[in-house]
């Protein structure tokens, strides 16, 4: 309902000097903390100046959130599990355990080997993605016009701040690359350096074609991750532009719109979020079988 | 696509989060399942024995209720037996008591008829001294007809 207000007031807001564009636009860009060009650090203070930093800049707004996000949920967890006992539970450590439960038997089920931290790892990836994936369904205006409040008492005017970390490639490519990293890491402690290189090199066409083997083998390899993180980012951008769009060309008669949506998007938010938890265990499960010839 | 530092932030916190989660959670929880288990498991196997435990103390308890009934029926027979013996035997001493009593006073009646007999006797004789004594009056020799009497008397 609230979006109903959110919405008149954003068009109040931009008004007539908005044009949907500069609308959504301004709501897909960063919050950027970075190097300029003359060699400071600060924040952006426009696109302009997000752009001319390049590399050497953080998100601050998807990053916090990551953080916030991710650090909440795990000190959450802890908090109970100090609490959890043994008898019949209550109903806040019922719900974690069948968090836990239901990744642990999907980590039982699709990896086959002993690694006490690969179900850690599965547990903090999918509930991790899968918060930042449900900030996608928080009403596109509320968080950045509460940080544009704030932002007008630091000299920040019309500041841009983005709310669902799994929209920003650097979030889903640093988890991805992670990943990757484990994988390689992985490969190379259960089947040694040379083994992990015939893996890739003597394979799928015998040695003596070691660098056609190569050549279709390091791509699938670094497909892997690149895949995995541009199916979370692009699935979730698609849908918070979308809620954008919806947003930006409807104002105030967006609601049974953004509400079709959103319950289509309900369904794609868990998807996600189990999707890169299930492709992580099978990596990892490989990184972890024998060499094959 | 804008590639930043963020990229590296979110691998630190990743992995940050990966050894938080390993180390300081996970154990937490899959030690609370673990243990459920283990007295879910301890519950049903005690459940287990305790039917069994009850299987056999049913059986156990039939068997004692069978016994218990079978001494019973005994005891009950023996009680029988035992008391239409001591009726018999009752009977038989009374029987006897009853004898005993009767030859007793057939056998005091005998003595009783015996001194009065005697008894009988000795007047008898007096009477018959006292009578000739009437009659005869004075000329009697008493030492001689004393001897004539207790011979008579002792004829009689």
């Amino acid at each position: 309902m609230a979006e109903l207000a959110d919405a008149a007031h954003a068009a109040a807001e931009h008004g007539a000097e908005t044009t949907a564009q500069e609308y959504i636009t301004h709501h897909l860009s960063y919050l950027t903390f970075g190097q300029h060009p003359d060699g400071h650090w600060g924040f952006a203070h426009t696109m302009e100046e997000a752009t001319e930093m390049g590399f050497m800049a953080f998100h601050v707004d998807t990053l916090f959130w990551s953080l916030f996000l991710g650090g909440g949920a795990l000190l959450f967890f802890r908090w109970i599990g100090k609490k959890a006992t043994s008898d019949v539970p209550n109903g806040v450590q019922n719900f974690v355990e069948s968090i836990f439960e239901f990744v642990d038997e999907r980590v039982s089920e699709g990896f086959n080997h002993k690694n006490p931290v690969i179900a850690p790892l599965a547990l903090t990836v999918f509930v991790w993605i899968l918060l930042m994936n449900l900030m996608d369904l928080v009403p596109v205006d509320w968080l950045p016009e509460v940080a544009i409040f704030i932002g007008h008492f630091f000299g920040q005017e019309h500041m841009s701040f983005k709310v669902v970390p799994t929209t920003d490639p650097n979030i889903t490519l640093g988890m991805s690359f992670s990943i990757f990293a484990l994988i390689i890491y992985y490969s190379i402690k259960n089947k040694g350096a040379w083994g992990f290189f015939s893996e890739l090199a003597f394979h799928p066409f015998g040695k003596w074609m070691m660098p056609f083997n190569l050549m279709i083998e390091i791509p699938t390899l670094l497909a892997k991750p690149i895949s995995l993180g541009l199916r979370l980012f692009g699935n979730l951008y698609a849908g918070e532009l979308l809620f954008l769009v919806i947003s930006a060309l409807l104002g105030l008669y967006q609601l049974p719109f953004h509400f079709v949506w959103a319950a289509f998007h309900i369904l794609v938010v868990p998807l996600q979020a189990f999707v890169f938890m299930m492709l992580t265990i099978v990596y990892l499960n490989a990184a972890h079988d024998g060499v094959h010839h | 696509m804008d590639i930043t530092l963020t990229i590296f932030g979110q691998s630190a916190a990743f992995f940050v989060f990966w050894w938080f989660c390993s180390t300081k959670v996970w154990p937490l929880f899959s030690n609370v399942l673990e243990e459920r288990k283990q007295r879910i498991a301890d519950g049903l196997e005690a459940a287990a024995r305790a039917q069994k435990d009850l299987e056999l103390a049913q059986n156990a308890s039939t068997d004692q209720l069978r016994e218990a009934k079978e001494q019973a029926a005994l005891i009950i027979d023996q009680a029988n037996k035992r008391a239409s013996q001591i009726v018999e035997e009752a009977k038989g001493k009374a029987r006897e008591e009853g004898e005993r009593i009767i030859a007793g006073a057939n056998a005091e009646i005998e003595q009783e008829m015996n001194r009065a007999r005697e008894a009988l006797r000795e007047q008898v004789g007096a009477i018959a001294v006292a009578g000739a004594e009437k009659i005869l009056e004075r000329s009697i020799d008493q030492a001689a007809n004393e001897e004539l009497l207790s011979k008579l008397a002792a004829e009689l």
